[in-house]
């Protein structure tokens, strides 16, 4: 008897999936049988890729590291570029070091009493001549650094560990460019000292600081993989550019070492000087000096060790820039989006659709699904494309694009396809709100497009006003195109403006999401309670 | 000539949304304008390189688009409801009824701008001044006796009938709402956010020229007029020549087409 019951209207929980495939399936015979959202649709993903590779085959970067004001530094030559850090990112590494080699394990001790610095003045400032730094004003900068440095070797973008004062940031230990763990705070001076220790075992270093030389904390502990047996490890110093507003320039800092100690042949005997990066294409740092009398050492040096991304005094754009396209393409699945739902209104077609489907919310969601599915698939196909082409292209007009790696890559196309398709399903719940094709598509495209233009592009609203709508509309989700961190110990202008937004990328896509869920609760509510 | 205008201003008063819209595209242009003025402040002479009178009118760029809005539905509407089919039998004259849609639609965008733009400038009055743009600084308070920002102020509103004219034109090329709408849309966003991109200064410059929202809204600028891509009436007539063009079209595909 109960042989002859057909599952599908048994109710199980295997039924209710099967209908919704069916659901699924009746949305897309709908779509993919209207051939002006097919059109669309591929008309989305062609605007992605070809808006963003015109974009990147016109630019031409100059040959010189040029602030808002003129240029910055010496002349460079064409093709600039920043070193390579162990992880494969974009890095400022210009410092002066007074090095030894440190053979094996090992320890290397120093105490700071005094760290200064001078700045050049707005536009440049650097005089020719002998003596370039003549018409600095003095002032230290929050993150010039002085310490003792371990480092894999000399060339730029070599793996290392440092402890070190700062100008206004107390004692740090900083390690591979982007980690930085605070130590002890206050600034430094003859009265106040700071003693630093690095002690290496192995590929693990170890810092320690301390204001008397006998009492010393442990600031931390990093490993750094594939360090050689022999590195060079000694005091540095380094300042990076001052920034303020549209200006910008160089600075120096001088610091003053004593109590130096290091396993070796003889004490005070065998350092060498000498300015990293300093010759360096982009020149973002001046040649440092260093002079030792007595047991003390004085350093002067300038530059920055940290991650490099795009700013006011790092020439260089980031290969994001070509996302451009996905603006035209956001504006076509909006249209499709909204379409998806208020056409069958429009036609009446929605009846049908919920005398078939009575479950009101699950005709909703299927049609979710099928839009948002349809477009990450063309946002997927535009964006592929647009940073390999794109960066390639960049680069063969002499311009420097900050690298990125194959997974970041990846999470680029995915978000931005992700990007796509949440907003479409954001127009979609719009127009099963509104009923209405037209108000719902000015609507999303006012609350994100025009948010964003308002905050980037147009520039017209201060930071502030624009990290908040960055944060809370569903322009949040452009956040998911940045690829290089905004990293609090470097100085640098982080607004929407130079490609920084508030929330990380993630996060971002978060609340775009948000706004897609709650839009489609709301419109399911409503679908429910509404006569269609 | 009056009793098809009368027709057509009957036909827009009565739809629910168009008083509602209008109301929507003044409360969006003076809320977004009195919000960017209460979000900067110059505190020094040397810190603030702003256009005063571009900024107390910001909100044009939110504003604009339910100005399109109302313009795409004036016409769409009407294509979506059938109803144009009762429209051309009661007046065959297809260049006529386009006209008199116009003059409709750019009378109600004239009033609500106008509205919009005096809002945006009382509100920048109100202030500005307490954000240190004052004479202190340098900055003379925002006065419509001020020529340059009497030009800014009416070309504006000018700017705002033009949109409504191009969603017009477009609207009756497209006839969908949606499709309409995304269009206009486009063409206004798309070409500022393409200049920032686009490298190449000649180029980025040229886009400026010939985008009908980055030419149009010249007309608000009243610093730096020497750098300006194009100047301020010149480029209110590129955005009058897209809307000529557009509604140019949308006679001729209304003449040559079935409703």
């Amino acid at each position: 008897m109960t042989a002859t019951m057909t599952p599908e209207r048994s109710g199980t929980e295997a039924g209710d999936r099967d209908s919704f495939g069916r659901l699924v399936h009746a949305e897309w015979t709908k779509f993919r049988t209207v051939r002006g959202w097919v059109i669309a649709v591929a008309i989305a993903a062609a605007l992605t890729a070809g808006v963003g590779l015109y974009a990147a085959s016109g630019p031409q970067s100059g040959c010189q590291p040029a602030g808002p004001q003129g240029p910055i530094g010496p002349p460079a030559p064409c093709r600039p570029s920043n070193p390579v850090g162990p992880g494969g990112e974009a890095v400022s590494d210009s410092y002066y070091f007074v090095h030894q080699a440190l053979h094996g394990n090992g320890s290397i001790t120093a105490r700071v009493t005094s760290l200064t610095g001078r700045s050049s003045p707005p536009g440049g400032g650097i005089a020719p001549g002998p003596n370039p730094e003549q018409n600095f004003t003095s002032g230290i900068q929050p993150w010039a650094k002085a310490g003792i440095i371990v480092t894999a070797s000399t060339r730029q973008g070599s793996a290392y560990a440092a402890m070190m004062v700062t100008g206004g940031h107390g004692v740090r230990m900083q390690y591979n460019y982007a980690g930085d763990t605070p130590g002890l705070p206050g600034a430094v001076s003859a009265a106040s000292p700071r003693w630093l220790r690095l002690v290496r075992a192995g590929e693990t270093l170890t810092g320690y600081d301390s204001a008397d030389g006998t009492h010393w904390i442990k600031v931390g502990t990093v490993t750094l993989a594939g360090l050689p047996a022999t590195v060079q490890a000694g005091p540095f110093v380094t300042s990076p550019a001052w920034i303020r507003g549209q200006d910008s320039g160089l600075t120096v800092a001088t610091a003053v070492f004593d109590h130096v100690s290091m396993p070796g042949p003889q004490r005070g005997v065998g350092w060498r000087g000498v300015s990293i990066g300093a010759q360096a294409p982009e020149a973002s740092s001046l040649p440092g000096r260093f002079r030792a009398a007595g047991g003390t050492f004085t350093v002067t040096g300038s530059g920055d060790i940290a991650p490099a991304g795009p700013g006011p005094t790092n020439i260089g754009m980031p290969a994001d820039d070509g996302f451009v396209g996905a603006f035209a393409g956001l504006i076509v699945v909006i249209v499709v989006g909204a379409m998806f739902i208020t056409a069958e209104y429009r036609r009446g077609l929605i009846r049908t659709t919920l005398a078939a489907a009575p479950a009101r919310g699950r005709v909703l969601a299927a049609k979710a699904v099928v839009i948002g599915s349809v477009t990450f698939v063309a946002g997927v196909i535009g964006a592929a494309p647009v940073i390999p082409v794109g960066a390639s292209l960049l680069r063969s007009h002499g311009n420097y694009v900050f690298p990125m790696s194959a997974l970041t890559e990846v999470r680029l196309v995915a978000g931005i396809a992700a990007l796509l398709a949440l907003t479409a399903v954001l127009a979609l719940a719009a127009g099963t709100i509104l009923r209405r094709a037209a108000g719902a598509i000015t609507a999303v495209i006012a609350v994100s497009v025009v948010t964003y233009f308002f905050s980037v592009p147009l520039a017209v609203l201060p930071a502030s006003a624009a990290n908040w709508l960055l944060r809370v509309t569903p322009a949040a989700g452009f956040a998911i195109q940045q690829y290089i961190p905004a990293y609090p110990q470097v100085n640098n202008v982080y607004t929407p403006e130079h490609g920084y937004f508030p929330l990380p990328p993630w996060a971002g896509l978060g609340v775009l999401c948000l706004w897609a869920a709650a839009a489609l609760c709301l419109a399911t509510v409503l679908l429910r309670r509404r006569d269609a | 000539m009056s009793e098809a205008l009368h027709a057509e201003w009957t036909k827009l008063r009565t739809l629910p949304g168009t008083g509602w819209l209008l109301l929507g595209a003044v409360a969006a242009t003076v809320i977004i304008s009195a919000t960017v003025s209460a979000a900067v402040s110059c505190s020094s002479t040397a810190a603030c390189h702003v256009d005063v009178t571009r900024l107390s009118l910001t909100g044009t760029y939110l504003g604009q688009a339910v100005v399109a809005l109302v313009a795409v539905l004036a016409v769409s509407g009407e294509y979506g409801t059938g109803m144009i089919a009762t429209t051309l039998a009661a007046m065959p004259g297809r260049a006529t009824l386009l006209a008199t849609k116009a003059a409709v639609v750019t009378a109600v965008t004239l009033a609500a701008g106008t509205l919009a733009v005096l809002g945006s400038v009382v509100a920048g009055q109100l202030i500005l001044p307490g954000h240190g743009y004052n004479p202190a600084n340098g900055y003379p308070a925002l006065s419509l006796a001020d020529g340059t920002v009497v030009r800014a102020a009416a070309g504006t509103v000018l700017y705002l009938a033009l949109i409504a004219l191009l969603s017009l034109g477009i609207a009756t090329v497209v006839r969908d709402a949606a499709v309409a709408i995304g269009v206009v849309l486009g063409l206004l966003y798309l070409f500022p956010i393409l200049t920032q991109v686009v490298g190449s200064p000649g180029v980025a410059r040229h886009l400026q020229q010939i985008g009908p929202m980055t030419a149009g809204l010249e007309i608000q600028a009243s610093t730096g007029q020497a750098h300006l891509p194009i100047g301020p009436w010149a480029g209110l007539g590129v955005l009058a020549a897209w809307a000529a063009a557009a509604l140019l079209a949308g006679a001729v595909v209304l003449r040559i087409r079935d409703a």
